[in-house]
């Protein structure tokens, strides 16, 4: 729920049901349901293998689900299937409303494209084609990132992991996405280029409102952005609830493993 | 007077899996009621669920069974069975909570840690950083230490912070777990009449105060709350 109550506030943005993907006869993930509404921040956590990533690929209009469906809201107001709309509307979904922020920057971002040319891009596949604007929008969303400003001609190959991770989030927000993923963001950092990106991802979704999917398996990250934590285990969500619920009186045995075995989460 | 809280036989045990699953009874049959304009000051020895029931009430812990009943504006919400997003939303401006420990996020001035929960409820940043301003200035953080990250400040300034950005949204119900316990008595005067201030305004307190002569000076009532005779398991 977001602080003014936007217009948006009408219903869930983001509807999972009984979603099921197996991979033969391995279960990926189990009959997962949530809803995410505008402005919330839902974290999964869990070990690896636990199921997040499928999860992710499945409710981001990647990996199509053996069983359930994923209903997004159009700005409109009306819910529609993912995985039944036509490739072209699905792709266009994903380039205008969705983003999604890989743990690697080097999977979301083109390392032979400059850093301008990463953003820009962006726009320009929405049908931008004011170059003046497009680069303007390019510093500017630099700068909200904390880079240089004099580095937009740069190649992402010459900057640094957590500058290439700032740069990918850059490239995912300047279309105004309503819904981002992310999975483990700040998996490959140094803590403390982690705890620089944590700050800035916190700001920016307070201040654009996003609704934002969090996959991570630091409780740490999930108590700093998620607003609402589900723990999965073995490909099923075994609890889900208010974040600081999860993590200070958490109910199921795994849960309870999961934050008694991590320091001061 | 406007009933703020009511507890309705409220139960929380906790069950340890990772210890071959003991139970550990807190709260039975808990009943409680705050009216807005009183603060309630718990009253037990350790061990009897004081700080469990204020979480329980933040929807911080999880309810057993019973009610947990908010006023918010014209409407109830029972804490126990609402939704994360419900609660979220009564955080917000509703029920504020301060314990004794601030958590600290990195790189976040302590201004701006003050200033935050009220920028939430949607005040502009020049005013909220006022706001903030004034609250540290009572409080008696030096101007120098603002723009600072309060993660290398002492416990006493640590709690300070904390009991400012707990207490810059004025809120309905206000939780306080032992907000003076390490301030030097100077401190502890300014953090009493701040709440004394609070509570003439109209806020309902429920709160824990082990030192007697604070909870003399804030208490409008004493509740009596007593550990859970041991269950036989």
């Amino acid at each position: 729920m977001t602080a003014s109550g936007t217009p948006e506030e009408t219903g869930p943005l983001l509807r999972v049901s009984s979603v099921t993907r197996y991979y033969g006869p391995i279960v990926g993930c189990r009959d997962v349901s949530f809803d995410i509404w505008p402005g919330e921040v839902i974290g999964i956590v869990g070990e690896s293998g636990s199921g997040k990533t499928t999860l992710l690929s499945c409710i981001s209009a990647r990996l199509e689900p053996t069983m359930g469906t994923v209903e997004f809201r159009s700005r409109a107001g009306k819910m529609t299937d993912v995985y039944r709309m036509s490739e072209a509307e699905r792709r266009f979904l994903m380039r205008t409303e969705w983003g999604f922020v890989h743990q690697h920057p080097r999977d979301g971002l083109r390392m032979g494209v400059s850093a301008g040319g990463n953003i820009g891009e962006r726009l320009m596949a929405v049908g931008d084609r004011n170059y003046g604007a497009i680069r303007e929008a390019a510093g500017d969303w630099l700068h909200r990132v904390e880079f240089d400003v004099g580095r937009i001609d740069d190649m992402p190959t010459t900057f640094s992991g957590g500058m290439q991770q700032r740069l990918q989030i850059a490239r995912n927000l300047v279309n105004g996405p309503r819904l981002v993923f992310m999975d483990e963001p700040t998996g490959g950092l140094d803590v403390s280029v982690q705890a620089r990106l944590l700050d800035l991802l916190r700001v920016l979704v307070a201040e654009l409102r996003l609704s934002v999917i969090l996959v991570t398996h630091d409780l740490a990250v999930a108590r700093l952005l998620a607003d609402r934590l589900m723990v999965m285990r073995r490909g099923e969500v075994v609890e889900a609830g208010l974040t600081d619920q999860v993590l200070d009186d958490p109910q199921h045995p795994y849960s309870q493993l999961l934050v008694s075995s991590v320091l001061q989460p | 007077m406007t009933q703020a809280l009511q507890v309705r036989n409220l139960a929380k045990t906790f069950v340890l899996h990772t210890q071959n699953g003991v139970h550990l009874p807190v709260l039975d049959g808990v009943d409680l009621d705050v009216r807005a304009g009183e603060c309630v000051v718990l009253n037990g020895p350790s061990g009897a669920g004081k700080s469990t029931l204020l979480r329980c009430i933040y929807g911080n812990y999880r309810a057993d069974s019973g009610e947990i009943l908010i006023r918010d504006g014209d409407e109830i919400v029972d804490v126990a069975s609402a939704e994360p997003r419900r609660i979220i939303a009564l955080r917000r401006a509703t029920v504020g909570y301060v314990s004794q420990f601030l958590r600290v996020v990195p790189r976040v001035t302590t201004i701006d840690v003050v200033s935050e929960p009220l920028r939430m409820t949607g005040v502009g940043r020049a005013e909220a950083t006022e706001r903030a301003a004034d609250l540290l200035t009572r409080l008696r953080i030096p101007e120098r230490l603002w723009n600072v990250p309060p993660a290398t400040f002492s416990g006493g300034e640590q709690q300070r912070v904390n009991v400012a950005r707990g207490l810059i949204v004025p809120m309905p119900l206000l939780l306080l777990d032992e907000p003076t316990a390490s301030l030097d008595a100077e401190n502890r005067k300014t953090v009493v009449e701040i709440i004394r201030s609070t509570v003439a305004a109209g806020t309902a307190v429920v709160g824990i105060f082990h030192d007697a002569e604070v909870r003399d000076a804030v208490a409008t009532r004493l509740v009596d709350l007593q550990p859970v005779a041991k269950a036989a398991a």
